[in-house]
């Protein structure tokens, strides 16, 4: 009895973490090409998660099927605010883009303030309540299908950046930025479709977490520290990090509530943050700077 | 010493400190109780700023987690009072060291193990909301249902326990903040100071001159922190209550730093400047909200963001170096 709980739980934060593993990969691809560091990732999550809602009431459409549009509406949101603001601060220190994206961040937490009031939300799809039975194990249905799509997805942007002459082009800002201008390539356009690609991440992980979780527009500091930790802890700039660092955290943080007080989980979180910066401080896939 | 300290100071500049200074004095005899309470929060975040300004305007140490040093200073120096009956100022000590204690720990480590920019950021952030998270499990301290200090009896002033009314604190934090802003001044311009801005400009550079860059690290991290710590004591006895959602909450960081940011960075006066135009902004922002009948929750921040975003775009190097520029007392102060 007591084993099978431990697996249930331990399942349960697996899945859980591959979705935080995409929202984070965002954030990875972010840092590791345009070397901002995005600290208005969680905001942005929460707004994907709001539409995603105001899609669902609205027009009952299925957060799943909002995935794609939802990472549509995020990229371009993305690429402007590269193409926009960011773009003329790349090369000043960190705490110019720290202040820049702080200012986002607080401007995004308040407009959905503003528009959507404070209470937490969530939606109640027809399957909340289903779950499949493999003998002791049972999995809600709802973190399967989150889930699945989260790896979908983590693949096919791994096969962007593998095989399209796109994807290829931005590896090469990311290696060589000198090298890259050398040979031709519109840094500025590319770093602004980095950051879309990472918002468009973000957006699709926030359509499927708002199954998953409430949202309120408090929600997006907590989110983009849970950002942090997931990629810093499977190496800040690599993407396969990213998913192992979000299904380390989502189990962390499951067996933690399941095994101390819940309230007390992300403890659990910061103090493996911690031990991964003091030894590995290049994260468990990352390569040494 | 004074004059070792003034020197090298244009003229101009020394009347304009001393112009500051007298209105500074005589505010509270002017300013309503509303006015003063907002005096007395400029001049709290000058001084916290001003403590952070050590370790990333000096120093180049970027700290997101400053909250944990003011948390810390202000649960010790509580505790203290209301379990032992330690006052404050006594107290005081025991912030500085545990809070010194705590950032000698983590900057042990961190420059240890060789952790910077970007990434010794984060792991300030990550102890930070350790502390917050661990204060709330702690029954000692109230846990997250908070700790509370006897509440003030408003008709006495009684400085030596920091029970007394708003034109009392006022004092004291004006006092702090002249006896930070002196401090720096000196510390900015001894043979640290030096070092410590040659680590800043270019770390390796400054180690191969043969400069201890660990051991000068550490000092600025441990003196922020201890700095900060009791900025952490004001609070205590000044708000009477102590929250760990409140106090260690990333967002008391950010806001801690946002003034020497704006003002500008590794500036004597940036801090000061930055906390007067970003806590006046916030006061006059709500006015002219209630003024157009705007002042929804979240009006306020969303416009307070677009006046962050338009300074760091137009002034990437803070207020400061531009407004001295202008008062032709650029010089006064590296």
């Amino acid at each position: 009895m007591a084993a099978s709980i431990y697996l249930n739980v331990a399942v349960s934060g697996l899945l859980t973490g591959l979705v935080y593993g995409l929202m984070a990969l965002g954030l990875s691809v972010i840092f590791g090409v345009v070397r901002v560091v995005n600290f208005a990732h969680g905001e942005m999550m929460t707004v994907a998660m709001y539409l995603a809602i105001v899609a669902f009431n609205a027009f009952g459409l299925d957060p799943l099927v909002m995935v794609v549009p939802l990472a549509g509406v995020l990229f371009a949101l993305g690429y402007a605010l590269q193409a926009g603001i960011i773009n003329p601060f790349i090369n000043r220190p960190e705490h110019s883009q720290f202040i820049l994206l702080v200012a986002v961040a607080l401007i995004i937490v308040n407009l959905l303030l503003i528009v959507f009031g404070p209470d937490a939300r969530n939606v109640q799809t027809s399957y909340s309540f289903d779950s499949f039975a493999l003998g002791a194990l049972i999995v809600d249905a709802t973190k399967v299908y989150a889930a699945g799509v989260s790896v979908l997805i983590a693949a096919a942007l791994f096969a962007f950046f593998r095989f399209a002459p796109l994807g290829k082009a931005i590896r090469a800002c990311a290696d060589n930025y000198t090298g890259a201008l050398v040979v031709g390539l519109d840094i500025k356009r590319l770093y602004a479709l980095t950051f879309g690609i990472g918002a468009a991440c973000v957006g699709a992980a926030g359509a499927m977490l708002v199954l998953l979780i409430d949202v309120t527009p408090a929600l997006g500091p907590a989110y983009t520290l849970l950002a942090f930790i997931i990629v810093i802890t499977g190496g800040l700039g690599s993407m396969p990090g990213a998913l192992l660092g979000g299904v380390l955290i989502g189990l962390t943080e499951a067996l933690a509530g399941l095994l101390f007080t819940p309230s007390a989980k992300s403890m659990f979180s910061f103090g493996l943050l911690v031990l991964v910066l003091l030894f590995r401080p290049q994260g468990l896939l990352g390569k040494r700077a | 010493m004074l004059r070792d300290a003034l020197s090298g100071a244009p003229r101009r500049g020394l009347a304009l400190l001393a112009f500051l200074l007298a209105v500074l004095c005589g505010a509270p005899w002017l300013a309503g109780d509303y006015l003063l309470t907002v005096l007395i929060t400029i001049l709290y975040f000058a001084y916290t700023g001003q403590a952070w300004n050590v370790m990333m305007g000096f120093a180049g140490q970027l700290s997101l987690g400053h909250a944990m040093y003011v948390g810390l200073g202000a649960y010790a120096a509580a505790l203290l009072y209301v379990y032992l009956g330690i006052g404050p100022w006594i107290g005081m000590l025991a912030a500085i060291a545990i809070a010194g204690a705590c950032g000698a720990a983590i900057g042990f480590l961190a420059f240890r193990f060789g952790v910077g920019g970007v990434y010794f950021a984060i792991l300030t952030i990550a102890f930070a909301e350790f502390a917050r998270i661990g204060f709330d499990h702690i029954g000692l301290v109230g846990g997250s249902a908070g700790f509370f200090l006897p509440v003030a009896n408003y008709s006495r002033n009684d400085l030596w326990n920091l029970r007394g009314s708003p034109m009392m604190f006022y004092y004291v934090m004006l006092g702090l903040t002249v006896a930070g802003f002196i401090l720096c001044h000196l510390l900015l311009r001894s043979r640290m100071g030096y070092y410590w801005q040659a680590i800043r400009e270019d770390e390796q550079a400054a180690r191969s001159l043969g400069i201890d860059t660990f051991r000068y690290k550490m000092m600025a991290v441990v003196i922020s922190a201890g700095m900060t710590a009791i900025a952490g004591v004001f609070f205590a006895f000044y708000y009477n209550n102590l929250f760990p959602e409140q106090v260690f909450h990333i967002s008391r960081s950010i806001e801690l730093i946002l003034g020497p940011i704006i003002g500008g960075i590794g500036t004597l006066f940036g801090p000061i400047v930055g906390a007067f135009l970003l806590t006046g902004l916030s006061e006059i922002m709500q006015d002219l909200l209630a003024a157009f009948g705007l002042d929804v929750p979240g009006a306020k921040q969303v416009f307070y963001g677009i006046c962050l975003l338009v300074v760091v775009l137009m002034l990437p190097n803070g207020v400061w170096p531009w407004l001295a520029a202008r008062l032709g007392v650029s010089g006064a102060r590296p």
